[in-house]
């Protein structure tokens, strides 16, 4: 009798919480800004930095992250119970990859051309560290649902980062933004002596890193987050 | 000759670190100190150069296309390659556990300096890049092994000079928001630009 009242109380609790209540909400914003996955727990650099030379790629690449991230929490999550610990690493690897090789497989199909411009780096989400970072420390011990919000806030903290990079290498680099002539048509309402001189450092890897070392300065100085 | 000069070019010019950011986390990770960063760029050029030509040895007998033409008319059309990414990291993650357990076995002293850091090494994408790299320039057998073992070395050279860096910084004053992750990365920026000199040779 006591324990069936017990249960209903948990039920009930269950109920109380709303779809998008303030600790959920938490789950999606946290992961922006003070616990960024690349700024500050310093994971999935790898793959972040190789296609940030121009916008468009990027967006692909984050679209595919937030889509890789979402579904292999959600069904590692709906999976916790039933995977024995010992072998979890090459289960996650194995849905991991499965997804992967969808996202690839529907690139292939419907862009060619951004295809063929990730090249491996699409290949290389299976060993971003976001990913398995937050399968193995949230989506095996929570719930689907709230897993599914932890997966989008990481993979909005991902791509954000990533837009900003790509958005100075593309403009200082390029002149350029998701292909649009920026510097042009600026030099052109100065007249024909006027032109702006596009930075050629910005395109090559130096300049990803350069600029991401600057992101995180400004991004650490404002949450007054000091590594040790 | 060619293999030579595909060795140099995996090490310096097309380096894993700075050329393609590969294998990134581990290289801001373990780059504190000088020992950890030798154990694990050694694990790395270890397991590069066993998983290369393994993983080349699987694309060419199974996942390519025309590949399993050997088995009889009927399977000459099949293309198996969209299999290669969870093909791969199977072996890969295989191959990790194996050689950490025949090192575990025989080598004791090897497996102390080298032990934990295998199972890291599964997901580093140094690994996997490595064997996509090769599978896309369709290299063969022999230029596979050069290449694993040369793009090993370019990421053993890059982390353990970072890691000799590192161990140097502590006794400057970085700014606050700087330290750690946003100096490391100024640095990798620097260290890639002495790298870009390489670029001009003509292998």
């Amino acid at each position: 009798m006591s324990t069936e009242t017990a249960e209903k109380v948990v039920e009930e609790k269950k109920d109380v919480e709303a779809l998008l209540s303030k600790r959920r909400k938490k789950l999606i914003t946290d992961p922006l800004v003070d616990d960024n996955p690349i700024t500050i727990q310093v994971l999935g650099i790898c793959s972040a930095l190789a296609v940030t030379t121009q916008l468009q790629p990027t967006m692909i690449m984050a679209l595919s992250v937030i889509f890789v991230i979402v579904m292999a929490n959600l069904v590692i999550s709906v999976l916790r119970n039933k995977i024995p610990s010992r072998v979890r690493i090459i289960v996650q690897l194995a849905i991991v990859a499965t997804l992967v090789t969808l996202v690839n497989e529907v690139l292939k199909a419907f862009a060619y051309d951004m295809y063929k411009e990730l090249s491996v780096f699409v290949g290389l989400i299976i060993t971003n560290c976001i990913v398995m970072g937050r399968l193995e420390a949230y989506a095996m011990g929570n719930k689907p649902y709230d897993a599914i919000l932890d997966g989008f806030g990481s993979g909005l903290g991902y791509s954000w980062i990533i837009l900003a990079v790509a958005f100075f290498r593309e403009l200082l680099g390029s002149g350029s933004l998701f292909g649009v002539p920026i510097y042009d048509s600026i030099s052109g309402l100065f007249g024909e002596d006027f032109s702006l001189a596009t930075n050629g450092l910005m395109v090559s890897p130096v300049g990803a890193f350069i600029i991401l070392g600057l992101i995180i300065w400004v991004q650490r100085s404002k949450t007054g987050y000091v590594e040790h | 000759m060619e293999l030579f000069n595909l060795g140099i070019r995996s090490i310096f010019i097309d380096n894993m670190v700075f050329a393609y950011f590969l294998g990134m986390c581990s290289f801001l990770a373990v780059s504190k100190k000088v020992s950890t960063a030798l154990g694990l760029g050694a694990a790395v050029i270890f397991v590069l150069t066993i998983t290369v030509p393994l993983n080349w040895v699987l694309n060419e007998f199974v996942l390519k296309e025309g590949a399993l033409a050997f088995a009889g008319e009927t399977f000459a059309a099949v293309d198996l390659s969209f299999l290669r990414f969870i093909m791969f990291i199977a072996i890969i993650a295989a191959m990790v556990q194996l050689v950490e357990m025949i090192i575990e076995k025989f080598a004791p002293a090897l497996y102390g300096a080298l032990g934990i850091f295998l199972p890291l090494i599964a997901v580093n994408c140094a690994i996997l890049g490595g064997s996509l790299f090769m599978a896309q320039r369709d290299y063969t057998l022999a230029e596979a092994t050069v290449y694993g073992f040369g793009s090993g070395t370019g990421f053993f050279l890059a982390i353990v000079a970072l890691a000799a860096i590192r161990e140097k910084l502590k006794y400057s004053h970085v700014p606050n928001g700087l330290k750690g992750l946003g100096i490391t990365m100024l640095i990798t920026g620097l260290m890639g630009i002495a790298f870009m000199s390489f670029m001009g040779i003509d292998l």
